[in-house]
This record gives C-alpha cells, sequence and structure tokens, in this order.
C-alpha cells in the first residue's frame, strides 16, 4: 500500500501543476490515492449497508450533499484528528499532495525508513480504526475544519522556516501548502478561516524571495528589498483577506492574516501588530502569541516593555529558539550586551537552519566588538 | 462496525439511593435510550470494582490465579458499551454521549475484523 500510493503521486510535481485548484485536485493522481485509500476504509466492515439504515446520532444526509466532494473527503480524511498530528501532516503531502516517502522525510528531518512507517501506521489505524473517507456533516464541520487548516498551515510553516538543515525556506512546501488551501477555499468559499488561510500564506510567501540574499544567508523584514516581494501574492492576499473578514466571523488564521497584511504594507503599524496579537492571544492563548506579541511592543512603544513581557513568560520557552533570538535583540538594543551574547548563544545550542545559525554568530561578533571596542 | 466502549471513570461508583447516583442513572438511561433508538447498541453495562476482579493464567499446565484486575491503573475501568455502527466517526459520536466521556474517559476501540 505504502509504495503503490508513492509510486502512483510521485508522478506530476516533476510535470507541473495545473493552474486551477480544482484541476489539481482531481488529477489522475488523486483519483489513485482516493482508490487506495476507499479500497482500505472499505475493506473491513461487514457492511455500511446495514447501519446506513439507521441513521447515527447528527446524520445531516443534506450538509453532506453540499460538501461531499470526493477531493475535499481525502483532505479531512488525512487530516483525521483520531490520527497523531504528525501523521496528519505526513500523511497529507503523500496521499493529497502527491509527495514521495523521501520528500516527505527530508521535510520532517528523519530518515526515510521512519517516515515510511509512520505513514504505514497512520494507514493501518484508518483501516483497523473504520475511518470513513467522507466529508463531516455541518454539525461537525468547524472542528474539523480547524484541524484540517492546521495541518496545510503545518506544511507551510515546516517550508516557511525550516526547523534545522542547509535552506532557511524549502518553496515546495509552501507551494504544496498554498495549493491545499486554495482548494479548500475554493470548496468552502463561505468558511471565512479557510479564506484567510490562503491569504496568510500569500502574504507571507510574498516575501520569501527577499528572506534570503543571493548567497543564501538570512535577510530581516526591516533590510528586505522591497522590490523581490511578490505583488501578484500581495494583492490576492489582501483582496481574500477583506473578503474574509467582510463575513464577520473572526477567527486565527484572519488574523494571522491580517498580521501578515500588516508586516506588507511599505512601513509596518507595530501598534496594529500588537493589538492583532493581543486579539490573537483570545483564540492562541499560548506563550509563542505573547512572545510576537512582546516583539511588537518593543517596536511600537520601547524595547525594555517588550523585554518585560518576554521575562514574564518564564522558561515556558527555552526550547524555541525564536524566543532566544528575540530576547538577544532586545537585550541588545537596551544596551546589556553581555546578557544579549549569552540569550543568542542559547539559540545557537538549539537546532536551526545554517543560514539563521551564520546570521547569528555574526550578530554575536559585532556584540563582542562593541563591547570590547 | 463493532466497537467496544472502555468507560474509566474519575471517581467509584456513587452509593446507591444517593442524589448523584439517581444523577448517573439517568444520564445512563437517557445514553442508552438514545443508542438503541438509533440501532446501535449492543451491550452496555457497568462493573463491580477492579477489587471483585480474578485474574487466570495457565503456565506449564498450571492454573495460576491471581487476586484483582491483570493491570493496575490509575483510573477506575467501570464499565463497557458495544455498539455495531458505520465507521469511527459515528462511533465516535456517542462515545461523546456517554456521561463517563464527561467524567472520565473513554477509549474507542474497535473489534478486530476476522477475514471471512
Amino acid at each position: 500500500m505504502q509504495d503503490a500510493c508513492a509510486l502512483a503521486l510521485t508522478k506530476w510535481p516533476a510535470e507541473g501543476v495545473p493552474s486551477s485548484p480544482r484541476g489539481w485536485l482531481v488529477g489522475v493522481a488523486r483519483h489513485k490515492a482516493l482508490d487506495l485509500l476507499r479500497r482500505e476504509a472499505r475493506r473491513a466492515p461487514l457492511e455500511a449497508a446495514a447501519a446506513r439504515d439507521c441513521p447515527g446520532p447528527q446524520d445531516d444526509a443534506s450538509g453532506e450533499e453540499e460538501l461531499g466532494d470526493d477531493e475535499l473527503a481525502l483532505i479531512f480524511m488525512c487530516c483525521h484528528p483520531a490520527l497523531d498530528p504528525e501523521a496528519r501532516i505526513a500523511l497529507t503531502l503523500c496521499c493529497v499532495c502527491g509527495l514521495a516517502t523521501a520528500e516527505i522525510a527530508a521535510a520532517f528531518v528523519v530518515p526515510e525508513p521512519t517516515m515510511a512507517q509512520r505513514l504505514v501506521r497512520a494507514k493501518r489505524k484508518i483501516r483497523q480504526a473504520g475511518i470513513r473517507l467522507k466529508s463531516p456533516g455541518r454539525e461537525d464541520l468547524p472542528r474539523r475544519l480547524a484541524a484540517v487548516l492546521r495541518v496545510v498551515y503545518l506544511v507551510f510553516t515546516q517550508g516557511h522556516m525550516a526547523p534545522a538543515g542547509p535552506d532557511l525556506v524549502r518553496g515546495t512546501l509552501c507551494e504544496q501548502a498554498i495549493r491545499l488551501a486554495r482548494a479548500l477555499a475554493t470548496l468552502m468559499p463561505d468558511e471565512p478561516e479557510a479564506t484567510g488561510l490562503l491569504a496568510l500564506l500569500l502574504l507571507t510567501d510574498a516575501r520569501r524571495e527577499a528572506r534570503t540574499s543571493d548567497a543564501g544567508e538570512l535577510v530581516l523584514l526591516g533590510d528586505q528589498d522591497r522590490d523581490r516581494w511578490h505583488a501578484a501574492k500581495i494583492t490576492e492576499g489582501t483582496a481574500l483577506l477583506a473578503r474574509a473578514l467582510k463575513a464577520g466571523r473572526p477567527g486565527p488564521y484572519q488574523l494571522h492574516a491580517a498580521i501578515a497584511a500588516c508586516h506588507a504594507e511599505p512601513v509596518t503599524d507595530w501598534r496594529e501588530v500588537a493589538a492583532l496579537y493581543g486579539e490573537l492571544a483570545r483564540y492562541e492563548p499560548t506563550a509563542v502569541t505573547e512572545a510576537n506579541r512582546a516583539v511588537a511592543v518593543a517596536m511600537a512603544e520601547d524595547p525594555a516593555a517588550g523585554l518585560a513581557i518576554l521575562d514574564s513568560l518564564g522558561s515556558r520557552l527555552i526550547r524555541w529558539p525564536q524566543f532566544h533570538i528575540a530576547r538577544a535583540e532586545l537585550l541588545r538594543r537596551t544596551g546589556q550586551t553581555g546578557e544579549a551574547i549569552a540569550a543568542f548563544r542559547r539559540a545557537l545550542d538549539l537546532p536551526l537552519p545554517h543560514p539563521e545559525q551564520a546570521f547569528l554568530e555574526q550578530r554575536i561578533s559585532e556584540l563582542r566588538n562593541t563591547r570590547d571596542g | 462496525m463493532k466497537y467496544l466502549m472502555l468507560l474509566y471513570a474519575d471517581s467509584p461508583m456513587p452509593e446507591p439511593g444517593t442524589p448523584e447516583a439517581r444523577k448517573l442513572f439517568d444520564e445512563w438511561a437517557e445514553a442508552r435510550q438514545a443508542m438503541t433508538d438509533a440501532g446501535v447498541l449492543i451491550e452496555c453495562a457497568p462493573l463491580q470494582p477492579a477489587a471483585a476482579s480474578t485474574t487466570v493464567r495457565i503456565r506449564g499446565g498450571e492454573t495460576l490465579l491471581t487476586d484483582g484486575p491483570a493491570a493496575e491503573i490509575k483510573e477506575v475501568f467501570g464499565g463497557l458499551t458495544l455498539i455495531e455502527c458505520d465507521g469511527l466517526d459515528e462511533a465516535l459520536k456517542w462515545a461523546g454521549r456517554l456521561p463517563t466521556a464527561s467524567a472520565g474517559k473513554v477509549e474507542v476501540r474497535p473489534f478486530y475484523q476476522v477475514p471471512s
């Protein structure tokens, strides 16, 4: 099953992808994957037919009709909340995006046999537990949609900021995520969060080219050459965000997109960004949200105010290199050179992509010169 | 597909006759009725406490009996529900409607399908 799926699906990434999301999703590759998964899902039960006569607790046939697209069902199946979260991402990349096991393994920075095992386990769970290939009914959609959007978002972040390795950005994963988000937004035009996610990914990805120099070095937002930003993606992302917000049902992805839109302006309004992170904390009350707000506050007001928020988070983010980098930057700006160097060092003790490591080393040597000079 | 729901309660069963016991009984009666009406219920029963268990092993022809459950766990394994329905999503919905899901945990375990 594993090899068959990988084989059936490795074809199209090399051949390029049709421009329309529907065309993309309804490709030959997908049909093969769909058949395979369907067979897996149906192999077990004695029958569905008997059970179908007695409706379940919230069986809503009309809702299913509306959302009953096969491709949507496939995405929902791969992102099923009963599957291990990491396995959902891998399975989606394999069965929906058609990435080979080796490519997915590289994306997760794990050996290929480990990834193959993870995929086998996920498919076995689908078969053994009786996860069906069908879109959720209206009642379940919000909860299930959140899980699907999360997977697409994580596929993107894996590409946008590689957790480790030689490259800072892995464009293939970013593009796969955008295609998935586009498909979801097209198939569910009434879900502002689906539209919001697509807007977020486009607005963020618009800066991809400008984030690294020709030599592959990291370039900070403030130093980026705005001519290298992708104007069409910014225009489309901004328009999508406006459409999503018009529905009057805000959510985390729309807020993330609004923040990304602030960063796509010629001058970032940090006060607005800080306020948006404050709003986001209502949906994602995590230390990471708070740390991001701290940086925005530091930019809008003064570094000390941001530093106070970061230090209030205690040890909750010590495994996250970006926390130490943010702290180091703010310590540097408040003239606490020694502490800044120590914080950069702590970030370097954690896994980071090579360009970012080089950037931090450079920052440290600059600080040493300031201190000693 | 058949699913066994293993019911792990946060606390032991309340004393019979108490208001807590009556409330729990009513909640179960409601869940049981809903499952019966939908035609998915096969069996649904509370169990005596683990202290009433006896564990049996045959080793080298010898029968070894141990007083108590096979595995010591923190939670109270207090009962089971057996249903037959179309797939995991439906089973998970029913699991969520069992009172134990709100005052403990419900493990949804699919039956092994014997190849025909």
